[in-house]
């Protein structure tokens, strides 16, 4: 498949976007009633409440900052309000976001209360989604929609052939010069040795073990007899998958045959260039994908075996099921069925074809099964307890 | 009508694409080849689930993906179900 053109939203530093969100982001836990309350007030702008944001430090400090400044700045986010209780923090989340050149603004609530400042808040709200109600859609190549991918609830349907249809769409995508992600370091324990191959110098591919072998010493300093009942979880059993190597095997069909990632990424880190990139993620679903829309990702694909239904405010998710039972039972969950793999009808390079059509219908406007059922897991990694 | 999909010639494992009764013998694909093959089941084997396609001793490994995915904890013979009764990771 050559480049194609897409419809979708240029931002003011360049990056293409394919959703025109306002949103209104909370610093910390305590303000987001706020958030919501303004939300309310204002149709069609999107709160983004979360658990976090008080007396964190160091390294955890540094991932918030960066998660929530990351989603402020993705292309999918047209403009930002956010509210702390305070102003110094709030402050260092608006002057992330303003580098992208967006309209953010920030309010704090200390020394004038919530009710104040709901209402200044609402105003420019108000303002910010009237003015972004006519952004207009314009010509971008495909290659510039960035575009990460993580499974869940895999089963062996997923390793024969979800899984290598988005590796046979990924190596398109890479192909045609786009900017793709993987991650789940946990999931690839058993395969770590074919995964550290896959990297595009032995530079990268060492920076790979090394992120791997520490989230091994964390495992091994933590680990109970429970371990073996979450890796695989019971819904992989259930589905035939028997143990973690197994399914670190059809973990790694999401990336081909035929392409090399070409940098390690930390949690939420932006990449620099084009290609396949390596991001250091947990593997529970909706934290990753919140890592990559914090990282500037704007679409995923999502393919799941028995039927994981997550979703994502501001990274639409895209997903796809080859399991007959799932795509008929789950079937509202479902973007795009490509069982018939299975029974010997279709090649995965026709499916892989099919799941970029979708892609493309997405980014033009296609709300995703997740958009229209209101899945919008935000979840944010916290490394360690606060102080 | 294909009942069980093989990744790669050298899988001692295919993976039932439907739900197989004990004592068929079920129509297979290796995947990479595209050759076709035959087991007698000996037990029902459910979409997903895998399938032996040899006898596989204890403490030797199932191969699947052309990779080694776990160490057998009890005999298995060819056409029987394999799953967490008969096989378990080598990492935990």
């Amino acid at each position: 498949m050559s480049n194609p053109k897409v419809m979708a939203y240029r931002r003011e530093n360049g990056r293409v976007g394919i959703r025109n969100h306002v949103i209104i982001l909370p610093l910390d836990d305590l303000s987001n009633s706020a958030c919501e309350k303004i939300a309310f007030n204002v149709k069609g702008c999107k709160a983004l409440p979360h658990a976090y944001g008080r007396l964190q430090f160091g390294e955890d400090l540094q991932l918030f900052f960066r998660t929530l400044i990351g989603i402020g700045s993705n292309p999918n986010v047209a403009a930002v309000v956010v509210v702390g209780i305070e102003p110094d923090w709030t402050h260092v989340i608006v002057d992330g976001i303003a580098e992208t050149g967006k309209p953010v603004t920030g309010f704090s609530i200390e020394r004038q209360g919530e009710i104040k400042t709901v209402e200044q808040a609402s105003w420019k709200a108000k303002e910010y989604m009237q003015w972004a109600s006519e952004l207009k859609r314009e010509a971008c190549d495909l290659n510039e929609i960035w575009v990460s991918v993580k499974c869940g609830e895999s089963d062996t349907t997923s390793g024969l052939a979800s899984n290598p249809t988005v590796g046979n769409a990924l190596e398109k995508l890479v192909g045609m010069g786009s900017t793709c992600c993987f991650g789940e370091t946990s999931e690839i324990t058993g395969a770590e040795m074919v995964c550290k191959e896959r990297a595009a110098t032995p530079e990268v591919g060492e920076q790979f073990m090394a992120v791997f072998n520490k989230y091994q010493d964390m495992i091994d300093r933590n680990k109970t007899d429970d371990l073996s009942g979450s890796q695989p979880t019971k819904g992989n059993i259930a589905g035939g998958l028997t143990t973690i190597e197994e399914k670190a095997f059809g973990n790694l069909q999401k990336i081909g045959k035929t392409i090399n990632y070409v940098g390690v990424l930390d949690k939420a880190e932006a990449p620099t260039g084009k290609g396949l990139w390596y991001m250091d993620t947990s593997s529970a679903a909706a934290e990753a994908v919140t890592l990559w829309a914090a990282a500037g990702f704007v679409a995923h694909f999502f393919p799941t075996g028995q039927g994981n239904i997550i979703g994502n405010p501001i990274e639409p998710v895209i997903k796809l099921s080859a399991n007959p039972r799932t795509v008929s039972d789950m079937v509202e969950h479902i973007d795009y069925d490509c069982s018939a793999i299975l029974k010997g009808e279709m090649t995965l390079d026709a499916s892989g074809d099919s799941l970029l059509n979708m892609l493309i219908r997405t980014c033009e406007g296609r709300l995703t099964a997740q958009e229209v059922l209101g899945h919008e897991e935000f979840v944010l990694t916290k490394l360690y307890e606060s102080a | 009508m294909i009942q069980f999909l093989v990744h790669e010639k050298t899988d001692n494992v295919g993976v039932a694409t439907v739900d197989i009764k004990s004592g068929e013998v079920a129509q297979g694909l290796y995947m990479d080849s595209q050759e076709d093959l035959k087991m007698k089941t000996q037990n029902d084997i459910p979409l997903g689930h895998k399938i032996a396609l040899a006898d596989i001793e204890t403490d030797a490994a199932v191969i699947k993906y052309g990779s080694d995915i776990g160490r057998v904890v009890d005999e298995i013979k060819a056409g029987e179900h394999v799953h967490t009764h008969n096989l378990k990771t080598r990492r935990w």
